[in-house]
């Protein structure tokens, strides 16, 4: 791995964003009309309904890790796209980068561009609504980096995609959050779901997660179990990703993908 | 004079259609190689295989004693391609651009890299542009920074001067001229234009459906098949069926 190589790839996106005003505020604005509305959905049902009681900022923090998942997973896509997009995709892949160094590099590039989106964000929830997402106390960290973890696997899985059916993928890119947000149980416990769902849910460490933010949460409790299987679940699925995306590669190169793609 | 790139019998299959049908060819060092061909004859793929973005169905390529399939990152190390085809992101400036894959290719002292590409491709003045803004002419010149920035031993050039207005044409024909005569570097040139691989090239290879039909000195090719120019030769072997040599 060359650090240099990784840097350079950072480089090119860090000049396109600091470039544009309108990337900035693109990345910011979404982030905080989303959990503005959440805020003041999240205040109305608290004071509105027994299951939120004395727990204000449930419905707006699970908002905001939702949206940290999205993000990331959109960034990383967005990222890879853009490539496609400037016809700068042959460029990228004649350059002598290894595979690992690509996604390195893209991996630290979306963390960074969700986090330009999420700070400001997050920061405004305080005075807006009087919630602080530091409630989760450390263990804020732990489902922060399992969403990313989980959010960089889709953005993978999507680009894999990608690299194998070429820019007619696109338009999966934009729907996968959307397809599995309903079994991540973001805003409502798992037993909401019918029994056949709840199976599905379970294998995915996005049910963990929000279950154990509400935990916290409304219980005062922690349950390591949940953020355990949340990491395993992730640990699973992120090395499938990757296994699929040296796969697509090399589907690619024998399909001549590579050479075509942006055209 | 020493082999840099070395093709042996490479074969490109796409399903049952043959891409490539078993070609193989050498570039000596210092030395401009021209690929012709009609559309869908085979070049694209076959520089395709070069550059490590596609497959070989069998065969094997060596750049530089290095077998591609084995020494992939090594050998990108060491080749660059410019192609109209492809482009530099449109929304970054030139230096930026430069300075990018100056990093991606380890490029050691980049301020000195692209002052020194920049003088003799006069981009000194667009170094600050937007990319995107830039005439085609422009472009290409900066396109060709890019492709030398890693002050590469093998370049691959597909229709370089395509879509260019003839003074600045000229000006590339001339810059890789002096270019490879400074650095030896090897090029294999694709490319429609006939008085461009006259002028540059010291022996030609014509493709078509996938396969090697003719290859030499433009000269001598000129010679063999009883035409006044290169273009004539291109017509006659592309219109015949098969009917070569």
């Amino acid at each position: 791995m060359s650090l240099t190589r990784i840097y350079g790839l950072f480089l090119r996106h860090f000049y396109l964003i600091t470039r544009s005003f309108p990337r900035v505020l693109d990345l910011v604005y979404w982030p905080t009309i989303q959990i503005t509305l959440w805020g003041f959905i999240s205040n109305f049902f608290a004071t509105h309904t027994t299951y939120y009681n004395n727990a204000v900022g449930v419905i707006l923090t699970c908002a905001i890790l939702y949206d940290f998942l999205f993000r990331t997973s959109i960034g990383f896509n967005m990222l890879f796209l853009e490539e496609i997009w400037s016809r700068n995709f042959t460029n990228l892949f004649i350059a002598p980068m290894k595979i690992g160094e690509i996604l390195t590099s893209l991996v630290i590039t979306a963390l960074i561009r969700s986090l330009i989106g999420l700070v400001p964000a997050v920061l405004l929830t305080s005075p807006l609504f009087g919630i602080s997402i530091l409630e989760l106390g450390i263990f804020l960290f732990f489902l922060f980096l399992s969403l990313y973890i989980f959010g960089i696997t889709l953005g993978i899985l999507v680009s894999s995609g990608l690299l194998r059916f070429g820019p007619s993928f696109e338009n999966i890119a934009w729907s996968t959050m959307f397809l599995l947000a309903p079994f991540g149980c973001i805003y409502y416990p798992i037993d909401t779901l019918p029994e056949v769902f709840q199976k599905i849910a379970y294998i995915l460490p996005l049910v963990y997660i929000f279950e154990e933010a509400r935990n916290i949460l409304i219980n005062q409790t922690v349950n390591i179990e949940n953020i355990y299987n949340a990491f395993i679940w992730n640990a699973l699925y992120f090395t499938l990703s990757i296994i699929l995306f040296y796969y697509s590669f090399n589907a690619a190169k024998n399909r001549g993908t590579l050479i075509n793609m942006g055209e | 004079m020493k082999n840099l790139i070395e093709v042996k019998n490479i074969k490109k299959n796409y399903g049952k259609k043959e891409a490539v049908k078993g070609i193989s060819f050498n570039v000596q060092e210092n030395e401009i190689l021209g690929l012709l061909g009609p559309n869908g004859s085979g070049k694209t793929t076959t520089i395709g295989m070069l550059l490590g973005l596609l497959k070989p169905t069998s065969g094997q390529i060596f750049i530089d004693n290095l077998k591609l399939e084995n020494h992939r990152i090594e050998i990108l190390e060491m080749i660059n391609f410019i192609s109209p085809y492809i482009e530099l992101p449109k929304k970054l400036t030139v230096k930026q651009n430069l300075n990018v894959y100056a990093k991606l290719y380890k490029v050691q002292n980049i301020e000195e890299r692209i002052e020194y590409l920049s003088e003799k491709l006069r981009i000194g003045e667009l170094l600050n542009s937007i990319t995107g803004e830039l005439s085609s002419g422009q472009k290409n010149r900066v396109s060709l920074a890019k492709a030398l920035i890693n002050e590469p031993r093998v370049l691959l050039l597909d229709e370089p001067t395509a879509s260019l207005d003839p003074e600045v044409g000229d000006f590339v024909r001339t810059f890789l001229e002096e270019y490879k005569k400074e650095k030896k570097i090897s090029v294999l040139l694709a490319s429609h234009n006939m008085s461009e691989v006259t002028r540059l090239c010291k022996s030609v290879l014509m493709m078509k459906n996938g396969e090697i039909i003719d290859q030499g000195k433009p000269d001598d090719l000129i010679t063999k098949h009883g035409r006044s120019n290169l273009e004539e030769v291109f017509l006659k072997l592309s219109r015949s069926k098969n009917e070569f040599n």
